[in-house]
């Protein structure tokens, strides 16, 4: 009714002269033609639509094609690749043999593996405690509260949280906590002194020891963690560890490189003092290593150490 | 002893001394100068080696611990890694006093500590991959120099740069499986990882014909992971975000020095693993030549269309990269001189043009887009000089060090009929289509901001550091262009000392 009306009203306008004829028709024709170009347009949309849902479809048959080309050419690869643990493998040269023969000799380590990653190839293993501090560093960078991500309803789930655990919640937890963070400690502590004399060193005991402490401020909260474990000391305590990394085997590297004597004593292998810097580099990265993964995991679970 | 001798390990070992200790400084401004210092020393250290070996035509190792070189890790310095530690030191210390002002601006003062020990970290290990005899420790600082670049762009804290930097991850992440898998394929085929030994076994295996498939899946694997790593053509999605949302000095170090730092490697691995007869014989060339030339056309017809300044001077390096690409694709020496040469260009003309970039931006009221950089050379002329400087060197113009560059590709193009046409032709394009690309924002930057007043507006505060970082950037860019020879000259003693 609404539309008849307002072509009678268009009507009376023209009869009493307020508009003409022509207009009327105009006006009419150009809502055909808008209705038209709107059809057309819409035409045009579905069209696009469906050329964009083919082109994500041809782009996932083309990923697929690429992944299995190349899982294909992969497992040819590792087919032709020389067989795991044969006598005779390209693997087993003057390389391992030294390692293998002359390791304790030499490193005055008797666990191979930290001799090898502390002493011969103590640069790749500097690298990789830089590679830990720098990736701890960048979650700080991200996650660490500062005025951009600060959220109230964060802050406010955060504070419930913390007033849960000072209440008693989570008993179980807790008094399975207080029973077994001991242990957790002190097993790290053994993995990394016993470093150099039988399996573990830094890496594993400080990921044991990095654990405990995860499970510490989770069953007590971090209020509680904060007491012994802040962001000053983690910061304090890593910088250190890592300096004495450097400057140890700097020192040794540049005594080696410019073949000068070392003077850093042996000792004799399996004496818990002994194989020169293997034990204090072993706990350098055994600090750095917990410090990094109980800061990983409290930016980011808090945002904060 | 000889102390010249000595002057990699300190350079690695400085950067990451000081990257470590930045950590207890709580003040940004400390964090800063302790950077700016240690580039100055590490600068005038691998001037001091250049020197050394380019007298003595020398290539020398230096063993990094007691063990000599199967069984320890160990450092090797010639001329071309002196020179190009010292080119990395000299754009590291410009851009960074080129971009202060931004650094303060964009990033929280309790960050920009962190922003500090990033670069001091990326700094060294930049640094190791130039220097570094083996292919493990290489990887190990490929992850720090993975790891910093994506802490350099995501600085800002913005939802853009987030989001830069997820792609960044991504694309970088798969571009280091790529690099490890073949690291650990080509240990278990040879059983060695110091450059030097590999050669030897590889050497052995070429001989006696065995591994000969795993062989050719390695090289082109390491290829690929490199070329996802640094950017070249069908690699490149991550670049332009990246350098879009990324503050200035992250922007000019990532696009000038880190994508540089694995193209090094990548040459690196080619004359002391593989051997470049062996590359050529696979025909590698061919796919990083072709792989080139498209990059240089499709990257500047990118730049062309893009409307945002900072992303246009990324899809520009794209184009670049496909140069350097297309350099090593010629396979020969003359070849990766010349694709070296333009690393050298590209790093000095493309930091200088983000950092005038980030400045412009600064100064003129509303940024982003070009036409908002209206007026923005009047408002700070050494900015508009060095944005003409920088776009000359880009597009090849003689004086400036991009010149140098190109001249030199072509000239190794000769040396066969196909790779010559091809090289001529899609080289004279891209040049075309750089200045294109250059022409409207430089007219936009020269001009007034309504085109009938004629009306400058006032001139921006001068800013003493970034007139002094321009004014080096463009100084240097003259020198180069200028004095190329000498260049060219250190670039072949050091590639003929790789064989």
């Amino acid at each position: 009714m609404k539309e008849n009306g307002g072509k009678w009203e268009k009507f009376f306008k023209w009869i009493n002269g307020e508009t003409t004829i022509d207009s009327v028709i105009l006006e009419n024709s150009r809502k055909k033609r808008f209705a038209k170009r709107k059809l057309r347009h819409q035409k045009a949309k579905f069209i696009a639509l469906r050329l964009k849902h083919s082109k994500r479809r041809i782009q996932e048959i083309i990923c697929i094609i690429v992944a299995v080309v190349f899982i294909g050419i992969l497992l040819k690869t590792a087919s032709e690749l020389p067989t795991c643990g044969k006598p005779d493998n390209p693997v087993n040269n003057e390389v391992s043999e030294r390692y293998l023969e002359k390791g304790v000799e030499e490193t005055g380590s008797i666990n191979l593996v930290s001799g090898m990653i502390l002493d011969y190839r103590a640069f790749d293993t500097f690298g990789e405690s830089c590679v830990l501090f720098t990736a701890v560093i960048c979650v700080a960078m991200l996650l660490k509260r500062d005025k951009n991500n600060i959220d109230p309803i964060e802050d406010q789930e955060l504070k419930e949280d913390e007033e849960i655990k000072n209440a008693d919640g989570s008993l179980i937890l807790k008094f399975v906590a207080r029973l077994v963070i001991p242990f957790i400690f002190l097993y790290g502590i053994y993995v990394i002194l016993n470093g150099h004399l039988s399996p573990g060193g830094g890496f594993s005991g400080g990921a044991i020891i990095g654990a405990g402490l995860m499970l510490y401020s989770t069953a007590y909260g971090q209020e509680n963690t904060r007491r012994f474990f802040t962001y000053e000391t983690f910061k304090k305590v890593s910088a250190t560890c890592l300096l004495i990394y450097c400057f140890s085997k700097g020192y040794s590297f540049f005594t080696g490189g410019n073949h000068l004597k070392n003077i850093i004593p042996k000792g004799i292998p399996g004496n818990i003092l002994s194989s020169g810097l293997i034990l204090p580099l072993n706990i350098c990265v055994g600090i750095i290593v917990a410090c990094t993964m109980y800061g990983i995991y409290s930016f980011f679970t808090k945002g904060d150490i | 002893m000889n102390l010249i001798h000595n002057i990699p390990f300190f350079s690695i070992f400085l950067a990451m001394f000081a990257g470590i200790v930045t950590i207890l400084i709580k003040d940004g401004d400390k964090a800063r100068r302790l950077h700016l210092s240690i580039t100055v020393v590490i600068g005038i250290m691998s001037f001091i080696l250049l020197m050394y070996t380019y007298t003595k035509e020398q290539r020398f190792t230096f063993m990094m611990g007691h063990f000599p070189s199967p069984w320890g890790n160990e450092l090797k310095a010639g001329p071309l890694e002196a020179m190009l530690a010292l080119l990395f030191s000299v754009v590291m210390f410009l851009s960074i006093i080129g971009g202060k002002h931004l650094i303060k601006k964009e990033i929280l003062p309790e960050k920009q500590g962190f922003y500090f020990i990033m670069m001091n970290l990326i700094f060294g290990a930049m640094l190791a991959i130039i220097y570094t005899n083996d292919l493990f420790t290489a990887y190990v600082f490929i992850e720090i120099n993975t790891i910093c670049s994506c802490a350099l762009i995501m600085a800002k804290d913005s939802g853009s740069s987030i989001i830069a930097t997820i792609h960044y991850l991504i694309m970088s992440l798969l571009g280091s499986g790529f690099i490890l898998f073949s690291i650990a394929m080509l240990y278990s085929i040879t059983g060695q990882l110091l450059m030097t030994q590999l050669k030897g076994s590889i050497m052995v295996l070429l001989s006696s014909g065995e591994y000969n498939f795993p062989l050719t899946i390695i090289i082109a694997l390491f290829t690929i992971g490199i070329a996802i790593k640094s950017g070249l053509f069908p690699f490149h999605t991550m670049l332009p975000g990246a350098y879009d949302s990324a503050t200035t000095a992250s922007s000019a170090i990532l696009s000038g020095l880190v994508l540089k730092s694995y193209i090094i490697l990548l040459i690196k691995m080619y004359y002391c693993v593989f051997t470049i007869n062996m590359i050529r014989q696979m025909r590698i060339t061919n796919l990083l030549f072709f792989l080139g030339l498209c990059g240089m056309v499709i990257g500047s017809l990118l730049a062309l269309k893009e409307r945002r300044i900072k992303r246009e001077l990324a899809y520009s390096s794209v184009a670049q990269i496909g140069y350097i690409y297309m350099g090593i694709g010629i396979g020969s020496d003359l070849g990766i001189e010349a694709a070296v040469l333009n690393i050298i260009a590209h790093a000095l003309a493309k930091a200088l043009l983000f950092t005038v970039v980030g400045r412009m931006k600064d100064v003129s009221l509303s940024q982003d887009f070009n036409h908002c950089l209206k007026c923005a050379a009047h408002k700070d002329p050494i900015a508009g000089i060095g944005f003409l400087v920088g776009s000359f060197s880009i597009i090849g113009i003689p004086l400036f060090a991009g010149f140098a560059s190109k001249l030199y590709l072509a000239i190794a193009s000769f040396i066969s009929p196909a790779k010559m046409a091809s090289a001529f032709i899609i080289i004279a394009a891209s040049m075309i289509l750089n200045a294109m690309y250059f022409i409207p924002p430089t007219i936009d930057i020269w001009s007034p901001v309504h085109e009938s007043d004629g009306n400058y507006g006032p001139r921006a505060k001068v800013s003493k550091s970034f007139a002094l970082s321009t004014t080096a950037f463009i100084a240097i860019n003259l020198l180069v262009g200028l004095n190329y020879k000498y260049i060219v000259h250190i670039v072949d003693i050091g590639i003929q000392l790789m064989h």
